[in-house]
């Protein structure tokens, strides 16, 4: 059965960064694009745990900020190397970040 | 036609390259691929396990295809699935996972493990080996030996051969003190003589690993846990782990019970199939051809070839006719080469030698009929490439046998990449070949760095990346197209450091998002490109750059340095090192308060908080109430100091009071790369500021000598001396106008050294000193603008955050009605 989670707020994440939210004890990083597009992805890099919603961000990346490693924020595959992250869907309904799993 | 079933026993790096060397020859549309591996793993370079056990890389890194490589070429792969049963009537393997499998081609890829030798005492009470033993072999071997010798203090490894030495460096990395038992009269006796083997011996000795030569263990010690080992000769080691790399066996039971010719491995054709099934392939270490079982990786490619060619039938003819081994590798830091014999067979063959053991040099070769069949180098490999395709090729050598040991005169490395057939492996890891590189090199990459990520040549160990180099300037027939990509400041932008800033200026450019608008090609931003067009953009514009927080590296958005685990330091200024009792104790109730994990004194002369959570930072600083010491950032750090004239009875001039002033002038500022002062109060150089970027040295009668460029941190340069002055006011002044020509300068990271070595020092000295560009007046009016206007203390955003939940780690979720169905 498809469960509908409320993440949070666009406003709770600054514009071209991102921002680690916990729903219901999973740690989630969750990116607001400049172009206002939002996306969700696992909180550590695989490599070596570093912090993700820390990295910076473009359209649709995000670089972590301990070894460089990239990631394309809507696949989660790694960029240049064999490492992936978890995506997930999210949708923005009147602000908030919704979360369908 | 309908397709017919591949079944592959073995995931390894000889069973998968197989399965790539079938999928390059159209083989997908041929076959439905199977593929067994008994670790739980996809395939991975066995060869880089030393660099994980090491720690030079980790375990995500030495992976050769995913697992989405076997989803993607529609292959089905069962891991962690040790096949136990072939039945060749009905041509069907079985798995130990219940799994069983039809078969009309099967390739038995099954490589081969560690050989443990008969020792009493290894097995515990419960029949298993014995807690702290290790073979050598797997990332799980890899795991094991790493947690293990965490709380190790003394370390065995049997066996001093590559693998042994190799686990003998990793275990040093760990701290352990390390002991090699070696049954044999010297080290590595498959590819060094004896003087060689002591050559390493005393090198391997100095680094801390003890060698014992002809010793035979005999027994294990301890109950459930290793305790020790006694030997043949009487003797015994107290020890708490122990590494067994007594060599390998082929993994050859399969091929056995399946009722296959095994002798010391399965033993082939010259298609790599076996003697008594026409359906059954056997390539890798459980392949015996011609009486050789190859344990190196070069045969293997060469193997997995025919393998390919001859079951696609794109070369019904391709056979297999043993392999040469030559190897190149390096050992404890030593680089070695060596190939075929490693002593004359009679006395006949000829041996040239060099040996200058004092400096771990030797070199020997042996020569019949004018052919190189064997040959050792160590400390200086530079004449590998050229020796290992002679030996190779088996082509004569020049009468002039000096020639063979060293390069006299001009380098003939050019004659070398000429005469290198194409054939010739320039991969050993990957297995690239020249003929390989230039076909990619037809194929339109004409960058090293192209031709790089398409072959995957220097991707493995690295060590043949400036051959491949030499060899893509060698297709590109002397007009080498160089990435014009390494002359951009940005890699996102296609434009030099000066033509940027041209743009900048006159387009009025002042945000990092109005930059990739208005010059990025479709206007999109780069996040890697973000922190250096933040820096240059500060530079050129001061208070009126227009700052956005996520064109910031981390670092410069919470205003600490990142660490490992996510966590920031905390580094309050001390200007030249100098601090109060009062200071003291806040930091110290700061650091109680706060639980702070570690407390450490800089480089800088100065206190780190280390492991702060980004949450505590603003309560921090402000009970702190210490200015920010900018130690995250590209920027102006710190200028240290001696003690100068206040105390010492040797100081020529008020170094602390001078640090004191620069650190007052220069507080913030952004540069390319980050600024470490230190002034000098006399030649003696207490405070090193003869090795920093910018360093005042006092020699008397208010004079100072002002160094650029030194370097003591990765890269260790002595500074130059730019000039020598008279009063403090004149250091000020030289060390303003020379940080500004570099701030307008220097590309992004570039530090100090490099620039000044770019540049050239008399280039330096013309400008800042005698300002033969005549730009003296503007770097002075530009440097004292961006002092006067640099941002306010950023820790000052403790009460006024910049952007939402800037200080906050993780976003709390929102109470039960967070799920909304």
């Amino acid at each position: 059965m498809q469960q509908t989670f409320r993440i949070g707020l666009v406003s709770q994440i600054p514009s071209g960064e991102g921002r680690v939210f916990d729903v219901n004890g999973m740690r989630l990083a969750v990116f607001h694009t400049r172009a206002g597009e939002i996306f969700a992805t696992q909180a550590e890099c695989p490599h070596r745990g570093g912090p993700l919603a820390d990295g910076l961000v473009d359209a649709a990346t995000v670089v972590c900020p301990l070894h460089d490693r990239a990631y394309d924020l809507r696949t989660g595959a790694g960029l240049g190397h064999e490492c992936a992250i978890a995506t997930y869907p999210v949708e923005v309904s009147d602000g908030a970040i919704l979360l369908r799993k | 036609m309908p397709k017919q079933r591949l079944v592959v026993v073995g995931n390894g790096m000889a069973g998968a390259r197989a399965v790539e060397e079938v999928l390059a020859r159209g083989g997908a549309d041929q076959f439905d691929i199977t593929m067994f591996g008994a670790e739980p793993y996809g395939n991975y370079n066995r060869i880089m396990l030393s660099n994980i056990l090491c720690g030079i890389q980790d375990t995500s890194e030495i992976f050769i295809n995913p697992i989405s490589w076997y989803e993607e070429n529609n292959i089905t792969l069962h891991v962690g699935a040790e096949v136990t049963d072939i039945d060749r009537a009905s041509r069907k393997v079985r798995a130990a996972n219940g799994v069983t499998v039809p078969y009309d081609v099967l390739l038995i890829a099954t490589g081969s493990r560690a050989f443990i030798p008969p020792m009493q005492g290894l097995n515990g009470p419960d029949g298993k080996m014995k807690a702290g033993i290790f073979g050598f072999r797997t990332i799980d071997d890899c795991d094991g030996i790493i947690a293990t010798a965490k709380t190790s203090a003394k370390a065995a490894v049997i066996g001093g051969g590559l693998l042994g030495l190799e686990a003998a460096r990793g275990l040093l990395n760990h701290g352990c003190e390390v002991h090699v038992i070696h049954r044999g009269q010297h080290l590595m006796e498959a590819q060094l003589d004896a003087a060689a083997g002591a050559m390493l011996r005393t090198t391997m000795q100095k680094m801390g690993v003890q060698i014992h030569l002809e010793k035979n263990t005999e027994a294990v010690l301890g109950d459930a846990k290793v305790t020790g080992l006694t030997f043949k000769d009487g003797t015994s080691l107290a020890c708490d782990m122990v590494v067994v790399s007594a060599g390998i066996r082929p993994n050859a039971e399969i091929g056995r019970s399946a009722g296959l010719t095994v002798e010391r491995a399965i033993v082939v054709d010259n298609h790599m199939r076996s003697v008594d099934d026409m359906n059954i392939y056997v390539v890798g270490e459980c392949a015996q051809h011609r009486g050789q079982v190859y344990g190196l990786v070069a045969p293997l490619w060469d193997q997995a070839k025919v393998f390919a060619d001859h079951v696609t039938q794109a070369n019904r003819d391709a056979a297999y006719h043993g392999s040469k081994l030559a190897t190149k590798l390096k050992v404890m830091g030593v680089e070695l080469a060596s190939m075929g014999l490693t002593e004359p067979r009679d006395d006949f063959d000829e041996v040239v030698q060099f040996s200058e053991a004092h400096r771990g040099t030797y070199k020997k070769l042996i020569v019949r009929d004018g052919r190189l069949v064997g040959g050792i180098l160590m400390g200086d490999i530079s004449k590998a490439a050229y020796l290992m395709q002679a030996f190779d090729r088996d082509s004569p050598l020049p009468e002039e046998r000096l020639s063979l040991l060293f390069d006299l005169g001009t380098p003939p490395q050019k004659v070398t990449l000429d005469e290198m057939p194409a054939e010739a492996q320039v991969c050993n890891c990957n297995g690239v070949t020249k003929g390989a590189i230039g076909a990619c090199v037809t194929a339109g990459k004409r960058t090293p760095k192209a031709v790089m990520s398409a072959t995957r040549a220097g991707m493995g160990c690295g060590s043949c990346k400036s051959l491949v180099g030499e060899l893509v300037a060698w297709f590109c027939g002397g007009a080498v197209e160089e990435d014009p990509s390494i002359h951009y400041y940005v890699p996102a932008i296609p434009l030099t450091k000066p033509e940027l800033v041209r743009e900048i200026r006159e387009r009025g450019l002042k945000s990092v998002s109005s930059v990739f608008r208005a010059l990025a090609a479709d206007g999109r931003e780069d996040a890697p490109s973000k922190p250096a067009l933040a820096s240059l953009l500060i530079t050129l514009w001061d208070d009126q750059y227009e700052d956005e927080r996520d064109a910031r590296f981390i670092n410069d958005r919470v205003h600490g340095n990142i660490q490992k685990d996510g966590t920031f330091s905390v580094v309050p200024e001390m200007p030249g090192g100098v601090t109060t009792p009062a200071e003291l104790m806040r930091i110290a109730q700061v650091a109680v308060k706060y639980d702070v994990p570690l407390v450490k004194l800089t480089g800088g002369q100065r206190i780190d908080l280390v492991g702060i959570p980004k949450d505590d930072l603003p309560y921090i600083w402000a009970d702190l109430d210490m200015p920010a010491g900018w130690a995250w950032a590209k920027s102006y750090r710190t200028c240290k100091s001696c003690i100068g004239t206040d105390f010492c009875r040797f100081g020529l001039g008020d170094s602390m009071g001078l640090a004191k002033k620069i650190e007052g002038k220069f507080r913030g500022l952004d540069t390319p790369g980050k600024l470490k002062l230190a002034t000098a109060g006399c030649p003696r150089n207490c405070s090193e500021a003869m090795v920093k970027d910018v360093g005042a040295v006092a020699i008397g009668d208010d004079k100072w000598e002002i160094y650029v460029g030194g370097a003591a941190g990765s890269h260790i340069r002595k500074g130059d001396v730019l000039c020598t002055v008279t009063g403090e006011d004149a250091v000020l002044h030289i060390t303003a106008r020379f940080i500004q020509w570099y701030r307008e300068h220097a590309k992004y990271k570039e530090r100090t050294h490099s620039f000044i070595e770019r540049m050239g020092i008399d280039r330096v000295r013309a400008v800042i000193v005698d300002d033969s560009d005549n730009i003296g007046a503007a770097l002075d009016a530009a440097i004292e603008n961006s002092t006067q206007t640099v941002a306010p203390d950023p820790w000052r955003e403790r009460n006024a955050p910049k952007t939402a939940n800037q200080f906050v780690s993780v976003i709390p979720s929102e109470e039960e009605s967070s799920v909304l169905s």
